[in-house]
């Protein structure tokens, strides 16, 4: 069993049933099994999450990206001060970055008066933060890979060709 | 006036497309699903398409030379000896077609003269003995077998050699059978080749789907290599059908004399086409790679699922279709089809489509998602249950 293919085929579609990857890979379930396992032990499957589109729900919900400027320390360089910005749970993401900022986070909430609060009353009060900038998403166009503002389109194939 | 007496014998002589026949019942079928396309699921991806909309933006409309442009036949040249090791000139060895269709059919019509004979295995791609024809020449048919997986052996191919043998047609990996050929086997056939100076027209339009090993091309054979024409194209590498761009690479003798047809009948290929593929050339290898691990999965998926049914079926190496013995079922390959169809609204492609020797079995695409793929093994195993 090739492990980048194993991978690569749950990055499109982690609902796969192990039974049929074990077939697509021309392996047994087991040795499927064991390997989602240590993938899962080391770390490098971190998840099955679901891709949803909030803005096709009722659900009210603002995401906002946010460029973090630190002063790194002398032993731990960005990680401690990092460690305290992303152990928030409202930090959905979080990079460190070359360019202008030293961090971009992603953050969710439920208002913008939420992710406000949340900037003024606890990440910009972390030792070490000299500065924040936001920018609120207006659309997503496209998330983990998904396009997430188009209709599918109808199959455009003949239903026999040679 | 009759206007049927007045058509060409030649033309009157061609049987209509058993797909097209076939085609025309499936369509009568509401909700029915597919496993009949000849044609990758993927859409072309993003880059190249873009490169045809900006040469369309930057107003490159006109015709090209009629070989193709000079940067495309660079591209193609570099990336056959990229992948494939086959080094051609692209000034003088290389034209550019609309489709391999094309590059079949100018292929036929440059080497031809009324009563050659062409050596055409079977089952085989449904527009090889059109083209054969309508050129003047006369086909004589190989049978493939799947106790063979459908490649040729040297005993098979010195049955069909006469006196008037010309050439022989090729297309591994294949379309129906998703046979392919490896070097060995094709090292039997050489000395063949060489000693009766058979022309070999090889249709390499599935190199880039190999699930196991390398593509081998009978043109890495040096020996022979000045018989040997390359078809090819960007249809099913690159998800290109629609584009209609592809490709023949040969000794110069034969370049020179297809494209004199193709220069009469078609002038050039579509130039935005043409600039679309030179970005598939340049920067498309990654995509087709994507695609050949999807299509591998799918095909594991695809083959199991038959053979968990009782239908034989031989695990294919190349290209994205199975062809599935269905001998078993007492039915022959246009009732099993048209049953399916029938009680469960699922179409599939009869192997007479492809020639008598097709007879037994079925073309089943595997150019489908899993779950497509999921719901239409569901589907036969309902009618095999039901004919228990």
């Amino acid at each position: 069993m090739n492990d980048m293919e194993l991978l690569s085929f749950l990055e499109t579609n982690a609902r796969y049933e192990t039974k049929d990857l074990a077939v697509i890979l021309q392996t047994d379930e087991k040795e499927v099994l064991d390997k989602l396992a240590a993938f899962e032990k080391d770390k490098i499957i971190c998840g099955y999450h679901t891709i949803i589109n909030w803005d096709k729900t009722h659900n009210e919900k603002v995401t906002s990206i946010i460029y973090v400027d630190a002063i790194p320390q002398r032993d731990s360089g960005y990680d401690a001060i990092a460690r305290k910005i992303y152990n928030y749970p409202e930090v959905e993401s979080m990079y460190l970055t070359s360019g202008k900022s030293d961090f971009i986070l992603t953050v969710h909430g439920k208002t913008m008066k939420e992710i406000a609060n949340f900037i003024a009353t606890k990440l910009a009060c972390i030792d070490g933060v000299t500065s924040t900038s936001t920018l609120f998403v207006l659309q997503t166009y496209k998330y983990n890979g998904v396009i997430m503002c188009e209709e599918e389109k109808p199959n455009e194939r003949l239903l026999i060709t040679p | 006036m009759d206007n049927s007496k007045k058509l060409s014998t030649l033309v009157n002589t061609i049987k209509p497309s058993g797909i097209r026949k076939f085609f025309d019942v499936a369509k009568q079928v509401e909700g029915a699903i597919s496993l009949g396309v000849g044609e990758p699921d993927f859409d072309t991806p993003w880059h190249i398409r873009e490169a045809a909309i900006y040469a369309i933006e930057t107003g490159k409309t006109t015709y090209t030379e009629n070989a193709g442009l000079l940067e495309l036949r660079e591209e193609i040249c570099k990336y056959q000896e990229r992948r494939f090791g086959l080094t051609y000139d692209p000034q003088n060895e290389a034209l550019v077609t609309v489709g391999g269709s094309e590059a079949i059919d100018t292929c036929f019509r440059a080497i031809l003269n009324p009563g050659d004979e062409v050596i055409v295995p079977m089952p085989s791609y449904v527009a090889y003995e059109p083209a054969v024809i309508l050129a003047g020449g006369v086909c004589k048919h190989l049978e493939l077998t799947s106790e063979h997986e459908f490649k040729i052996t040297k005993e098979m191919l010195l049955s069909c050699i006469s006196d008037k043998t010309k050439a022989i047609l090729l297309n591994y990996p294949s379309n129906p059978t998703g046979g392919t050929m490896s070097k060995q086997d094709y090292a039997e056939l050489v000395p063949i080749i060489k000693e009766h100076e058979l022309i070999v027209i090889s249709d390499e339009i599935y190199a880039d789907l190999i699930y196991e090993g390398k593509h081998t091309s009978l043109a890495c054979f040096d020996e022979i290599k000045e018989q040997v024409i390359i078809i090819s194209g960007c249809s099913k590498a690159f998800a290109m059908t629609g584009w209609r761009l592809g490709y023949i690479l040969g000794n110069k003798t034969f370049i020179q004399a297809i494209t004199k047809i193709h220069q009469y009948t078609i002038m050039c290929a579509p130039i935005m086409s043409q600039y679309a593929a030179i970005e598939g050339f340049k920067s498309g290898e990654n995509n087709v790679e994507e695609m050949r691990i999807a299509y591998k999965g799918r095909r594991n998926f695809i083959v199991e699922g038959f053979n968990k049914l009782g239908l034989n079926t031989h695990m294919p190496k190349g290209a994205f279709y199975i062809f599935p013995d269905i001998r078993s079922t007492g039915l022959t390959s246009e009732q099993f089809c048209e049953e399916l169809l029938k009680d469960q609204k699922v179409a599939c492609v009869p192997g007479t489509a492809f020639g008598e020797a097709g007879e037994g079995f079925i073309r089943v695409s595997y150019a489908y998602s899993i779950d497509e793929i999921k719901i239409a093994l569901d589907r036969i195993e309902n009618f095999l249950n039901k004919r228990k």
